[in-house]
């Protein structure tokens, strides 16, 4: 349901920056439906990639084959993303905060950490760079807690997060994230964050994936379930 | 300078080249990395290494839990697809590991101040993040056109930096193909180069095709020969990436008792990369790359 609700958020021809997990695999089932002149940029360098497999990370071989361009990070970081030339970029985090700011680096203090978490990666850039910010992450108290315990993205750009209950989007008034759509059988209060969170006035009812999305995502795209663990 | 061979074992590698304490960089983003080179680097005990990549890794993971490093500079401690890296969390958690973390942005421009010969990079990033709290050596600096505040990070110019390549000649003019990471970067920042390749090719395959070429000799001070010195990692049209094996070091890093055990069968107890594939005679067959031939293109003039 998240990924095909995250792929959704895609317009074809959009140049996204890709992630790896769930963002993954929202943009390679967007290119295979409503959207197939998506250009899928990779950390890594493959630049307009055409993955023939799902690739498990984002420095699969299969990222090369058949892509428009392979260049070194220094070009991906400076000339694409510093440049300007992302459209939308795909992050992930272990905590999001009110204003979507999002952790990444670490659970409790940096010097005495309760978890270490791998850090920043791509992400404070993408974060910073990307025109559109689009955020992937399961909803609970926990992992949306009012304030992160350490602030790995900054969350100035991130337009929507896309959860296992319905979709936050950006109050453009306030700045902080409101809830504006569920997904089938989600009631409003089921959707806890750890601050209190306001509804927009008219909630969205999402979609659920279609049996061509359902299809592709399970027999497809992640047929070991690499991404799909429900 | 042709007749110049620099090709030789990488335990004489290592042993020359690399010293106890030494700022080491074995990069490759997720593509050729060089684990034929940690593992001997392990065999031979190197300790209090200031060990640099992107991405730590299964690679620095191993390292760590095997007691070389002193120091992690980084920018994501994961391991790609799978979760954590439990000998560096471990490490870090129980503070016996000094990190220096940047993003990866940060770590690519302290690579392109170092082979620059700057003292550092300037970059648009890091506005709005805890990350230069956590990390004073991330400042900022106005620019003198504009006005502008912007980010600086200091160059990383390491005392050997190895890279893995699909082939080389015997000078050290090394070809790679696929994602290319920061490798270039690294290697011109380094004071000493060692390049591992797939193959040793002659001088003439190396002239057929210019274009390739990612390090020049006259950076290299060692040339290696290792043919799956990168597995687990990949060699784009050599071998693909042992995911399994990847998916499979959550559950030995997890306990310290497998993750030793592990170094002991398979870094401790081989003499080398061929032993290591010797024990372990279904990779080949398992990994092998398919064909995917370039179109070519016309160098003549």
């Amino acid at each position: 349901m998240m990924a095909s609700v995250a792929a959704r958020e895609l317009a074809d021809g959009e140049v996204v920056f890709v992630g790896i997990g769930l963002p993954n695999l929202a943009c390679n089932l967007a290119r295979k439906t409503h959207a197939p002149n998506l250009v899928l940029i990779y950390e890594s360098g493959a630049v307009g990639a055409t993955p023939s497999r799902l690739p498990v990370s984002i420095g699969d071989p299969a990222l090369v084959t058949g892509s428009l361009m392979v260049c070194g990070m220094a070009d991906v970081f400076q000339l694409f993303l510093q440049n300007g030339r992302i459209e939308v970029g795909f992050l992930g985090g272990a905590q999001v905060d009110r204003y979507g700011n999002i952790n990444t680096t670490v659970i409790g203090d940096y010097k005495k950490p309760k978890v270490r978490l791998p850090g920043s990666g791509g992400a404070a850039e993408i974060a910073i760079h990307a025109q559109r910010v689009l955020i992937v992450s399961k909803l609970s108290p926990r992992n949306f807690p009012e304030r992160v315990d350490f602030l790995t993205s900054p969350g100035h750009r991130v337009a929507k997060v896309i959860t296992d209950k319905g979709v936050l989007e950006r109050d453009s008034g306030s700045g902080e994230l409101v809830l504006a759509s569920l997904y089938p059988g989600v009631d409003v209060n089921d959707v806890h964050v750890g601050w209190k969170l306001r509804s927009r006035a008219h909630l969205g009812r999402l979609e659920p994936p279609s049996t061509l999305e359902l299809q592709l995502l399970r027999e497809v795209l992640d047929p070991q379930r690499l991404y799909l663990r429900s | 300078m042709a007749d110049r061979s620099k090709v030789m074992s990488l335990e004489d590698a290592v042993a020359r080249h690399v010293r106890d304490g030494d700022v080491v960089v074995i990069e490759g983003f997720t593509h050729l990395i060089s684990f034929a080179a940690a593992h001997e680097i392990i065999r031979q005990r190197r300790r209090d290494l200031t060990l640099c990549r992107l991405t730590p890794d299964l690679i620095y993971d191993q390292m760590i839990a095997a007691g070389c490093a002193k120091k992690l500079v980084f920018s994501w401690a994961g391991n790609p697809g799978v979760g954590s890296l439990h000998a560096f969390r471990r490490a870090v958690e129980g503070g016996t590991l000094e990190i220096e973390e940047y993003s990866h942005f940060g770590m690519v421009a302290r690579f392109s101040a170092g082979a620059a010969r700057l003292p550092f990079w300037t970059l648009r990033d890091y506005a709005g993040t805890d990350l230069p709290k956590a990390n004073p050596r991330i400042k900022s600096v106005t620019c003198p056109y504009t006005g502008e505040e912007l980010a600086t990070v200091p160059a990383l110019n390491p005392d050997v930096t190895i890279v893995h390549a699909q082939r080389a000649d015997a000078q050290g003019n090394a070809q790679i193909w696929g994602l290319l990471g920061v490798q270039k970067e690294a290697a011109f920042a380094s004071k000493r180069v060692i390049v591992v390749v797939e193959e040793l090719v002659d001088e003439r395959v190396i002239r057929s095709d210019p274009n390739r070429t990612l390090i020049p000799a006259a950076i290299v001070t060692a040339v290696v020969v290792e043919p799956w010195g990168a597995h687990p990692s990949y060699a784009q049209g050599y071998y693909d990436r042992d995911n399994d094996f990847y998916v499979g070091w959550e559950g030995i890093s997890r306990d310290k008792g497998e993750l030793a055990h592990y170094l002991d069968e398979f870094v401790y107890g081989v003499k080398s990369r061929g032993e290591y594939m010797q024990k372990q005679p279904r990779l080949m067959e398992r990994l092998r790359a398919g064909e995917q031939r370039c179109a070519g293109v016309n160098y003549g003039f």
